[in-house]
């Protein structure tokens, strides 16, 4: 999957909204590649541009060495798609249709193996309808993955787990990237981004504005450490590479009594502090690639 | 870009050459499973399209009963059982149902429920999807109909027609049941969402069974109704199964005094190609809020 650049724009009640904006991403055959950004970001416009479900305005874009807006079956056939919100196939059982779909593809998976590593193997005669939510994306997936994609997109795709099922999706899905499947991610989920993805591109308003490893994201700058205190009853607040020495000089400085300073506190920013103040700056004014 | 893939545990031995795409009618089948299976374990449609006519069929028969349906052709006024009468606007009725309102109803739901989204992910074709549309309509209209003959010949004495009459039964199922169906293709995109679509499709069903002498022998109807029931499929296909089921001389109470086979054929043959250019033009795998 090579470069790609794009400009989208939505039309919503006559106005044309601009959802995705002169946007450039590249990811690599596979990779686990997260895509983060804030409700109306522009993560699914984008996803299903690349799936071949909307038509871009401007830019080029090539998905598997074609362009999705063009391709056809056989391209389809290397591409997994796992959607953002499912309500369909509600009357037949888990196998029937994770067998039927088996059917699409020229080089299907055996769906039985599926519907196990999915975890559904007790449920595969139960119809869908009467599943659990989390239940039904496991089938969702099952359905993205049946074909053996070369490509898996996965949209949101633990919105609404319970902690312990979305730990067992992780494991499901780090197992397709081990056996080479490329996934494309989007999620709001921080901790999601940071435990599976190889790499995190973080865009808001249709833009990307940061991209990098999860550990990495943001730049040293926004993983300086912060001292805060209170002085007078006032929290202040010190970035600094050396917060060791910080804290001493402040006791110091401050000569507190006992030594100790007051409300004393030393924190390294998390993923999601530093995403937080990625989304939060204005999208023009930094690029930090 | 070059093919890394790795091989994973669960992939089967690779088929030497790269493995070919199935065919779009191999796929047809698949989806005339699931579109079967799907019908049938929907109580609603197995409940209103499929037993509809038949319930109406029994329930009017076991009413009117050994009463004529009389007709004043001048002269002579001429009488007929009404179970016969009425068999044929239920076979009509019947392929309305299973053919238009299903296709309608259904692809409007599965756009709106993501179906349609979900398999324009998939490298099945258009066609198959269609093809299983086609093959769902053609068993469970046989069935049907079928089910409407069997029931008015043995539980109420209707008399069958001859051999030559099949014929003419076997254009006008066919015809009828093929314009119901890219019509129903067409009309899909009417409803607003998957929850309007059976109130939507079934309402314009409900209006068109009452004009076209479905329920009540059409001559009987006013003219201007008869005009109006006339710009649509159902009169023709009902008349077409009156001229099967009842005997020629009931050509006459027709509002153009015979049986009008070739403005039949022309007609639905109208709606067909009207169907299937509106519905191949206006045709979306999304709902109309989705880009």
């Amino acid at each position: 999957m090579r470069g790609l650049r794009k400009t989208y724009r939505a039309r919503h009640g006559g106005t044309a909204t601009t959802a995705v904006d002169g946007l450039d991403l590249e990811v690599g055959r596979g990779e686990i590649f997260a895509v983060l950004g804030p409700n109306g970001a522009g993560k699914t416009t984008t996803v299903e541009i690349l799936e071949g479900f909307r038509d871009r305005d401007a830019g080029e874009v090539s998905v598997l060495g074609e362009d999705p807006a063009r391709a056809g079956r056989a391209w389809r056939a290397r591409i997994g798609v796992v959607q953002q919100d499912s309500r369909d196939l509600g009357e037949l059982t888990v196998a029937e249709h994770v067998g039927a779909t088996a059917r699409y593809y020229p080089a299907p998976r055996d769906p039985a193996e599926v519907i196990d590593a999915v975890g559904l193997a007790e449920h595969a005669r139960k119809r869908v309808r009467v599943l659990s939510g989390g239940q039904r994306r496991r089938l969702d997936v099952a359905l993205g993955i049946i074909g053996q994609p070369e490509l898996l997109f996965l949209d949101e795709p633990t919105t609404g787990f319970d902690p312990q099922a979305r730990r067992s999706f992780w494991e499901l899905v780090s197992g397709l990237r081990d056996g080479g499947t490329t996934i494309l991610l989007t999620t709001h989920y921080l901790d999601e981004a940071a435990h599976l993805a190889d790499r995190v591109a973080v865009i808001n308003r249709g833009s990307v504005v940061a991209l990098g490893a999860p550990e990495e994201l943001g730049g040293t700058e926004a993983r300086t450490p912060r001292v805060s205190w209170l002085h007078d009853g006032e929290r202040r607040t010190l970035r600094t590479d050396q917060p060791t020495a910080a804290v001493t000089r402040l006791r110091d400085e401050l000569d507190v009594q006992g030594g100790e300073i007051p409300g004393l506190t030393v924190t390294r920013p998390t993923l999601e502090d530093v995403y937080l103040d990625l989304i939060g700056n204005d999208t023009t004014s930094e690029d930090p690639r | 870009m070059t093919a890394t893939e790795t091989t994973g545990s669960a992939r089967p031995a690779p088929a030497a050459g790269p493995a070919r795409l199935p065919s779009p009618f191999a796929l047809g089948l698949v989806r005339a499973r699931v579109e079967l299976l799907g019908f049938l374990r929907e109580r609603d449609a197995v409940v209103f399209i499929f037993a509809y006519p038949l319930i109406m069929m029994a329930i009017f028969a076991a009413v009117f009963g050994g009463e004529e349906q009389a007709f004043d052709m001048g002269p002579a006024a001429v009488g007929i059982d009404f179970a016969q009468y009425f068999l044929p606007g239920m076979i009509a009725t019947g392929t309305m149902l299973s053919s238009f309102q299903t296709v309608a109803i259904s692809i409007a739901v599965e756009r709106d429920d993501g179906t349609l989204k979900r398999l324009r992910a998939t490298p099945l074709p258009a066609v198959s999807y269609f093809l299983g549309k086609v093959w769902q309509v053609l068993l469970v209209s046989v069935a049907q109909t079928a089910g409407l003959v069997a029931l008015a010949a043995l539980a109420f004495d209707v008399p069958l027609p001859d051999d030559g009459r099949w014929l003419t039964f076997a254009w006008v199922f066919v015809l009828g049941t093929a314009t119901g169906t890219v019509c129903g293709v067409a009309f899909s995109t009417v409803p607003r969402s998957g929850r309007s679509a059976s109130a939507v499709v079934t309402s314009v069903v409900l209006v068109l069974q009452f004009i076209s002498g479905v329920f009540f022998a059409f001559p009987s109807l006013p003219g201007w109704m008869q005009q109006i029931a006339a710009l649509f499929p159902l009169k023709w296909i009902a008349q077409g199964m009156r001229s099967v089921f009842l005997p020629d001389a009931f050509a006459a109470v027709e509002p153009a005094g015979e049986w009008q086979h070739p403005a039949i054929a022309a007609t639905l043959g109208i709606w067909l190609i009207l169907g299937l250019v509106i519905g191949v033009r206006t045709f979306r795998w999304r709902r109309r809020d989705d880009g």
